[in-house]
């Protein structure tokens, strides 16, 4: 085939192939490549080709061809860089998301005395300044299944103080006020849709506020790989993650105040919220300093991601509550690299 | 801060700070100190002391009115307006009395001077209290259980008008009552008000109904503000979810929302003149919409919660702040052709303190550019 010769020469010449009819062209062709090639319009693509054999076959030479001049290019500055030794300049940061995020005009600066005002004298204020302990309760939606009964049990095995009960139909309107009753100071609520672990309500009591979650990959602890013997009862450390705006403070805080001060190190048990993208990823591990410069891991589980629904002023009261701020898709979710905690 | 305060939007927040904002500079400030809070000075309500704006009345939890002078730009006068319980619901100015209304439904008029007050009981529950702009002595109030009265404070024994509860739904169960806003349409009696069952509603004193004339319905969740569109014709309401809408109040339909909150609405306001809105609440945000596209026109992060808001009433304010600016070129044009007219030119300056002005805008410029950038970000 005559066509096939030509277009192997051009495409080393040019990275779009361009493709042409056999008929008139062919003829033309041998005496001037080079014009033919640059008559082409700017915007050709593989795609305009009719014939589905030749379209395939002319992607998989350009996708072969590309490849081929990345790899050489990354020899080259391979080579580049190890010419220059010590002096090469440094590798640039690969762009992400995160790193390319829309700057949030909510973020907290540390030295801003308002927010550290509004901080200090906030719901979650007592517990920072030592006037409480906290003390939680862990129930579900009404008749939960198997795996969320066991998912309360291990959470409650993650938290200290935390106490597991059965819902028993109860309405959480009615569960808040005996809950304060008790001096509980905060209320975690596991929804659950078929079988599955869903959602989670965690409210801070007296006075709110409550913070609804959607969740998501619920790992209990038998299904994990690699993972430790049972947690023990010291209190673990709490490590928070990139919370950096105002909103993701008040989430922050919220987590925080679910543990106790003074953890136990001897436990060397911590208990992580990470943020990344607005998911919030719980993990729970136990650590040991293996030398002075090395450090292993081992996670103990359960483990879930838990992503911002809403979060409330006040107690729960979903209808007649109001809310600080609504996750609302279709007006906040213009961006993917806007974040909100 | 010694400058006269000239903003356009004044907001109370949670933590008790009064804010100004002014948008054509882009700058929004404090005018209480961070340091000296404390968690019972939750600014409640706010309202202009007269009517050329020069004051503004600061009303917070603990029953204390403060009255913040613009010129001079700090707090002038306090006042002890203690009594009923409750935080306040409804301040207002009546002749350099201040009506104030709390929570357990205490209406008070504070003369000044004189040790009687003027008490009225509305009724416990209140969740709002206003006064009508153009008949300064006729006040509303509604609030959980309590539904709309409204009061002449010239003859305070009776309500002139008292509104019935609609009639019964179709299980003849009462329709339970919760009024959360309201608002006296210009050029006429009618009033709207707007409940936490997600109703706005339009009363007629005029006509012998007692019930409601109108009644629409806006979202599924509680509406927390209104305000009356410049026009008179539709109203703006706001819910605890964010979601704000225009509803026209001749037919009850929905005209279109306005996006861009994402926290719970405590105050909305139309200026009075312009086709444009401004709200504030939870989710720590003033914003200003026009009315006319639906735009968002300013958005400025205000670092704390935000209860309630005043938009300036003047017209041009665009133009106030630029006006003075071309004027002082034109007057240096001026100087340099008529030397011998120096003296004249320097008291017309500080007369109009247009120089002293542009030499302030500078200095702020110079000093806070950083923030400044930010805050333009930000808006």
């Amino acid at each position: 085939m005559a066509g096939g010769e030509e277009k192997k020469k051009k495409s080393k010449k040019k990275m779009k192939v361009p493709e042409q009819d056999e008929g008139g062209e062919s003829s033309a062709q041998p005496t001037e490549p080079e014009e033919t090639t640059a008559a082409f319009p700017p915007s050709f693509s593989l795609s305009e080709i009719k014939n589905k054999q030749r379209r395939h076959f002319m992607f998989l030479k350009l996708k072969q061809e590309k490849r081929k001049e990345k790899i050489a290019m990354k020899k080259k500055r391979k080579k580049e860089r190890d010419a220059l030794g010590d002096k090469a300049p440094p590798k640039p940061v690969p762009k992400t998301i995160e790193n390319q995020r829309v700057y949030d005009e909510t973020t907290v600066d540390p030295e801003d005395e308002e927010v550290a005002f509004d901080e200090a004298t906030d719901e979650f204020a007592p517990y920072f300044n030592r006037q409480t302990t906290p003390k939680i309760l862990i129930t579900t939606s009404d008749r939960p299944r198997g795996r969320t009964v066991k998912f309360t049990e291990q959470l409650s095995s993650v938290i200290p103080n935390s106490h597991v009960y059965y819902r028993r139909g109860l309405a959480l309107k009615k569960i808040i006020p005996q809950c304060i009753a008790r001096e509980f100071t905060d209320l975690i609520v596991i929804n659950e849709d078929r079988k599955i672990a869903n959602g989670l309500v965690l409210s801070h009591l007296p006075d709110g506020p409550t913070a609804h979650f959607k969740m998501s990959n619920v790992r209990l602890r038998k299904e994990l790989k690699r993972k430790g013997k049972d947690p023990t009862e010291h209190k673990p450390e709490v490590i928070l993650n990139n919370f950096t705006t105002r909103l993701g403070h008040s989430i922050g805080r919220m987590f925080a105040s679910l543990y106790p001060h003074d953890p136990a190190f001897t436990g060397r048990q911590v208990a992580t919220f990470h943020n990344q993208r607005d998911y919030i990823f719980f993990r729970y591990h136990r650590y040991l300093f293996k030398s002075e410069k090395k450090v292993g891991i081992q996670e103990l589980g359960p483990r879930f991601t838990l992503k911002l629904r809403s979060l409330q002023k006040g107690t729960f009261d979903s209808k007649y509550g109001e809310y600080e701020w609504v996750h609302k898709r279709h007006e906040m979710d213009t961006s993917r690299r806007k974040f909100h905690l | 801060m010694a400058a006269p305060a000239r903003n356009h939007v004044w907001v109370g927040t949670e933590t008790g700070i009064l804010k100004g904002i002014n948008l054509v500079k882009k700058q929004a400030s404090n005018y209480t100190e961070v340091s000296s809070l404390n968690k019972g000075q939750e600014v409640n309500v706010l309202c202009f002391g007269d009517p050329q704006e020069s004051e503004v009345l600061v009303g917070s939890r603990d029953g204390i009115v403060r009255v913040f002078n613009c010129e001079k730009s700090k707090f002038t006068e306090f006042h002890e307006c203690r009594g009923g319980e409750g935080s306040l619901r409804g301040l207002g100015v009546l002749d350099n009395g201040i009506i104030t209304c709390v929570e357990s439904g205490l209406l008070k008029l504070w003369k000044e001077g004189s040790s009687e007050n003027l008490e009225i009981q509305v009724g416990p529950g209140v969740a709002k209290m206003r006064q009508c702009d153009v008949q300064r002595t006729k006040v509303g109030t509604g609030g959980k259980e309590n539904d709309l009265k409204i009061w002449d404070l010239q003859r305070a024994e009776e309500p002139i008008f008292k509104a019935k509860n609609v009639r019964n739904d179709w299980l003849d169960l009462r329709v339970p009552v919760w009024i959360r806003d309201l608002g006296f349409i210009p050029e006429t009696d009618k009033i709207v008000t707007c409940t936490s069952y997600h109703q706005v509603r339009v009363y007629d004193p005029a006509t012998p109904q007692r019930r409601p004339v109108l009644e629409a319905l806006f979202g599924e969740d509680p509406l927390t503000a209104l305000s009356i569109t410049p026009d008179g014709r539709s109203v703006v309401v706001g819910n605890s979810h964010g979601n704000m809408g225009v509803i026209d109040l001749r037919k009850g339909r929905l005209l279109y929302a306005l996006k861009g909150s994402a926290g719970s609405v405590r105050s909305i306001q139309c200026h009075k003149s312009m086709p444009i809105v401004a709200s504030c609440g939870l989710d720590r945000f003033m914003r200003i919409h026009s009315l006319i596209d639906k735009k968002l026109l300013h958005k400025v992060y205000l670092k704390s919660r935000l209860n309630c808001l005043l938009l300036t009433s003047s017209d041009k304010w665009e133009e106030e702040e630029l006006m003075p600016l071309p004027m002082q070129d034109v007057k240096d044009e001026e100087d340099e052709v008529w030397d011998n007219m120096e003296t004249v030119m320097e008291k017309n300056s500080s007369k109009k303190q247009g120089g002293k002005r542009e030499s302030i805008v500078e200095d702020t410029s110079i000093a806070n550019s950083p923030k400044r950038n930010k805050k333009r970000k930000g808006v």
